[in-house]
């Protein structure tokens, strides 16, 4: 499919036209940042409502397939639009489970049957989903999942608990992961994947209280609960083998996803700009020379993030460790994210002791956001996790 | 949107430059060449010639191919992964500063020389270790149609075998470029210089009121684009030697066993491996980044670009050798291994042109204010 440059410059304006009209107004309440934050129903369907309406106008699963409920088009046009959600700061999809991993590994592994069943729902919003990975025991070893899934009939009875799982009193699925086996050659080896219902007798999702007071997780609990066993993706045991594929787009490491904004990131300018506003011992804090060295060295790094996918499209220039800027995209945000929200709170003197509060600065939104930043440097594999995986997939070096 | 281009005749040069100095300069070769006095062998430096390396910057009129500093990236990253101690780096800023600040004259005299083999260098730097270029204490006078030279400059590199050696001096109270050749110095004025990196061949230059033709002061004194040109080269070594040193402790992490399990299964090694990992893919974005701009001309965004890539680089490496020494723990503090080669290294690129913190500092007032 070749696309012109005037066809791309024709759809860049008419990208940054539409979101710079339809962009929501304040809601009147502090939305959150990342679906992993949503609280409260208020919060929820007003990010819902503008998924919706994202999609009614074209701009989000662009590239997926037109039969299913995507557009058919060039990837090149989804990538100019999630830009322009951006560069517009407008609110993010909420349903991140659902376009950017569920979606993409249904596309990828799903028959037709289920495609048709799940995507347009997916890009709709009308559908949310959530992921059953963690359980409490098991954080980031994934493996080691002890939520049991037995087979009775056409129906598999599911038993235990997963946690983190976001959005989980939204959500109508959820990808699961759950022990069909124990006799394996390996704990990898009896894992099954499954599109699991949450509408079902029996599965309960709780909402946990996060360090931040607010509410935004859950902990989905399964008592004989019972599914539908046509729901298995991928064959029984085959789970861990779908799990990794689902972990390569969160991870971002191959394309496919539906695209769209998935969450409000603050970026280096916002600190900079704080910087300016903010005051330490009566002079704005970017007057501070330490506070300076600080500044130009995480401008640096985000810079240096920011030119990675463009280089390693260079084949010449992406050599000896090939896979390690794509390995390592999720590791090097948060950790960039994190450290730049303890940052932000440095440059308010004694008010980086305030939180979420009408003295605060900024109404506290960077004390929420430094301890909220956390979700990324836990969440889906712990930064120390993905040392391990990278310097295990990537350099090579032995198992620890 | 940040773009890096690499075209053609940068892909055909990293090839080329990969296997000549996998060839030309594996670590024993490196070793053994510091034992010599006369660094690298004249079949080496012929075969570069040949390549038309020495040409790479030097303009079409002048027997060179015409092509962007940027096309020497490659290059100087190879020759930095291998330790490679030539002059190749040293003679193309020389080029450069010849390109950017000599007369028609001066070019049609020096220029085909060094296309056609001849190595030049730079001296810049003098005993204060001050790393602002136009704050020079050498200095000459104007005397008719002479130029009399008292200078005392350091870290000049490989200047026994420049034909030609681009000189900082102070003018009528203006840093300025003068080009001195080789058999204009009195016997002794090059003096070796211990320094940390034993694979470079540094000398001091000292003259004391040398008569030098007029014409032989440059007319332009660009010291901004000669600083930029020695950033990027001095980065683009530190992302091969950031490679260069990481392969160096896979392979010991891989090999070497302590309570019975190989050491790179050890979290406390295995991480921050990683780390550097991560940073040599920064460095290596951040030069080829740099390299970019400056291959386009975009004059206002080279100098944020080089001095990134400057200050992310020089610490990384220095982190990276000082990481490698210490996972090889006892054999470490040995001389036969090789980590030292690569810290030494490190440290001797840090404090060229300029650390981190002088970086930074540099950085401040153009992304804050």
């Amino acid at each position: 499919m070749s696309v012109t440059q005037a066809e791309i410059a024709e759809f860049e304006e008419q990208a940054d036209r539409w979101f710079a009209e339809h962009k929501p107004g304040n809601p009147g309440f502090i939305l959150p940042e990342t679906f992993m934050e949503v609280g409260t129903d208020q919060q929820f369907e007003f990010l819902r409502d503008w998924q919706q309406k994202v999609y009614e106008n074209g701009y989000v699963g662009m590239s997926w397939p037109k039969e299913y409920g995507g557009l058919g088009m060039d990837q090149v046009f989804q990538d100019i639009a999630t830009k322009a959600m951006a560069k517009h700061r407008v609110p993010f999809l909420p349903n991140t489970i659902g376009l950017n991993w569920a979606g993409p590994l249904i596309l990828a592994m799903g028959s037709d049957e289920e495609k048709s069943k799940y995507i347009k729902g997916i890009l709709s919003a009308e559908d949310i989903w959530c992921q059953g990975f963690s359980e409490p025991d098991h954080g980031s070893d994934l493996g080691s999942a002890q939520c049991k899934a037995v087979k009775d009939g056409d129906e598999y009875v599911i038993n235990g608990s997963k946690i983190w799982t976001s959005l989980g009193s939204y959500a109508k699925y959820m990808i699961l992961i759950a022990r069909t086996s124990t006799d394996g050659p390996n704990k990898y080896a009896g894992l099954s994947f499954f599109l699991a219902p949450m509408q079902a007798a029996g599965i309960e999702p709780r909402p946990i209280k996060k360090l931040t007071g607010e509410y935004g997780f859950c902990q989905t609990f399964f008592h004989d609960a019972r599914i539908p066993a046509s729901c298995m993706i991928g064959k029984e045991g085959e789970g861990w083998k779908v799990a990794m594929a689902t972990l390569m787009f969160e991870r971002g490491a191959v394309g496919g996803q539906a695209g769209g904004l998935s969450m409000m990131d603050l970026s280096i300018d916002d600190i900079v700009e704080l910087a300016r506003r903010a005051k330490r011992n009566g002079k704005p804090a970017i007057e501070d020379p330490h506070v300076r060295e600080q500044l130009v060295d995480l401008i640096t790094e985000a810079r240096g993030n920011s030119y990675m996918s463009a280089r390693t499209k260079v084949p010449a220039l992406a050599t000896d460790w090939p896979d390690a800027v794509s390995m390592s995209g999720k590791l090097r945000a948060t950790e960039l994210k994190r450290r730049m929200c303890q940052f932000a709170i440095s440059l308010q003197g004694a008010n980086g002791a305030r939180y979420v509060s009408s003295e605060a600065v900024d109404g506290g939104l960077w004390q929420r956001s430094y301890l909220n930043a956390f979700s990324g440097t836990i969440g889906g594999g712990t930064s120390q996790i993905q040392h391990n995986i990278i310097g295990e997939r990537v350099l090579g070096l032995p198992k620890s | 949107m940040a773009t890096i281009e690499f075209s053609e005749e940068q892909t055909m040069l990293m090839e080329t430059a990969v296997d000549f100095c996998r060839k030309h300069s594996p670590l024993d070769r490196v070793r053994a060449q510091i034992e010599q006095s006369d660094g690298i062998s004249a079949e080496v430096w012929q075969e570069m010639v040949d390549l038309g390396w020495l040409g790479i910057t030097v303009p079409e009129p002048y027997g060179g191919l015409g092509l962007s500093l940027a096309d020497t990236v490659p290059i100087a990253e190879s020759m930095g992964r291998h330790l490679m101690g030539s002059p190749f780096v040293a003679t193309t800023l020389a080029t450069q500063a010849l390109v950017q600040n000599a007369s028609e004259t001066q070019k049609e005299h020096w220029l085909p020389q060094i296309a056609e083999g001849s190595a030049a260098s730079l001296a810049l730097t003098e005993e204060d270790g001050n790393w602002n270029l136009t704050e020079v204490g050498s200095h000459a006078q104007v005397q008719g149609d002479k130029l009399l030279l008292t200078a005392k400059k350091c870290f000049v590199l490989d200047a026994p075998q420049a034909a030609v050696i681009v000189v900082s001096a102070q003018v009528d109270g203006a840093a300025r470029l003068i080009a001195v050749t080789a058999d204009q110095l009195p016997e002794g004025a090059l003096v070796r210089e211990t320094v940390i990196d034993e694979t470079r061949r540094s000398y001091t230059l000292e003259v004391d009121a040398l008569a030098l033709p007029a014409d032989q002061l440059l007319p332009g004194a660009d010291f901004a684009s000669v600083e930029h040109a020695a950033l990027l080269l001095l980065s683009a070594e530190m992302s091969g030697g950031l490679a260069g040193v990481l392969h160096v402790i896979i392979d010991y992490l891989t090999t070497r066993k302590q309570f019975d399990q190989y050491i790179g299964s050890y979290q406390s090694l295995k991480h921050p491996t990683v780390q550097i990992l991560l940073s040599m893919e920064a460095c290596r974005s951040h030069v080829y980044r740099a390299a970019t701009l400056i291959a386009q001309s975009d004059n206002d965004a080279i100098e944020e670009a080089v001095r990134m890539a400057k200050a992310q680089g020089s610490e990384a490496f220095a982190f990276a050798g000082d990481r490698a020494v210490q996972f090889h723990g006892g054999f470490g503090f040995t001389y036969e291994c090789d980590a030292q080669l690569f810290l030494r290294r490190a440290l001797w690129c840090q404090y060229q042109f300029g650390d981190a913190a002088y970086h930074r500092n540099l950085l401040a007032p153009l992304l804050l204010d």
